[in-house]
């Protein structure tokens, strides 16, 4: 099956990006697909590799980094809601890019389910 | 019509897409950023619901002044869906029984449905999205 993943909330101030990594991994382990991860709201804070979590905590960016790396997952970022929270494409961690909303509805209307992790 | 109609994903698939707005309108950003995910929905020609649940029924609310906490208003929107194609809007009955509301509070036009009712809607659509 495949799998959209949408992440709407930050890094570390809640679980939702966490949650949705354990997902995709053990989706992708289970021998489905997840061609792509989408960032909104809060969830592009996630894709700035200016964050130095402390030594003994997960690198919440640097595991999508590395999944996408390993498996090919698209991880995109909302341009509109990375704009308004000083997200840039110079910032970006490996494997992400800026773009459009219109993303995102591709996921609902290509992969067989679009999951939601978010308040 | 704006270039925003232009939005194809090449497959011509048309689905089920249901936004469930559950948040207070301000306070939180997701009813303002949900909303720009609607519009863009629609522009991909999908078949788009519009739910307001819990809190979300007040993003519907006659008479929001935003002026006090300096903050877009962004309630013209929801007027403005009907251009967009969008004409689906749900409230849940149970939602504005528990804060007083009824029909004439609202915004624009809306149909109002019961528990079942809103179980059936959801079981109908391939795609929700909750903001």
């Amino acid at each position: 099956m495949q799998f959209g993943i949408l992440v709407n909330e930050g890094p570390y101030n809640h679980q939702a990006s966490d949650s949705a990594y354990l997902f995709a991994r053990t989706a992708i382990e289970k021998g489905h697909k997840v061609p792509r991860v989408f960032f909104y709201h809060d969830g592009v804070n996630n894709s700035t590799r200016m964050g130095e979590p402390p030594q003994d905590d997960r690198n919440v960016t640097a595991r999508w980094s590395k999944l996408a790396e390993e498996h090919g997952i698209d991880l995109v970022v909302c341009v509109a809601a990375a704009l308004r929270r000083g997200i840039k494409d110079e910032l970006l961690a490996p494997g992400f890019r800026i773009s459009g909303l219109g993303q995102l509805v591709e996921m609902g209307i290509q992969y067989d389910r679009l999951v939601t992790f978010g308040d | 019509m704006s270039d925003m109609d232009m939005e194809d994903d090449g497959s011509g698939i048309v689905k089920k897409f249901m936004f469930l707005n559950r948040k207070a309108p301000h306070g939180t950003v997701y009813a303002l950023e949900g909303l720009e995910v609607v519009l863009i929905t629609a522009a991909f020609d999908q078949d788009v619901s519009l739910v307001f649940t819990d809190d979300g029924v007040y993003q519907l609310m006659k008479g929001i002044d935003t002026k006090g906490i300096e903050v877009k208003d962004f309630s013209k929107t929801y007027r403005a869906l009907e251009g967009y194609d969008i004409e689906k809007l749900y409230v849940d009955k149970t939602s504005m029984d528990a804060r007083g509301l009824t029909e004439e509070d609202l915004i624009v036009d809306v149909t109002v449905l019961s528990d079942d009712e809103m179980k059936n809607l959801m079981e109908e659509q391939d795609v929700v999205i909750s903001f």
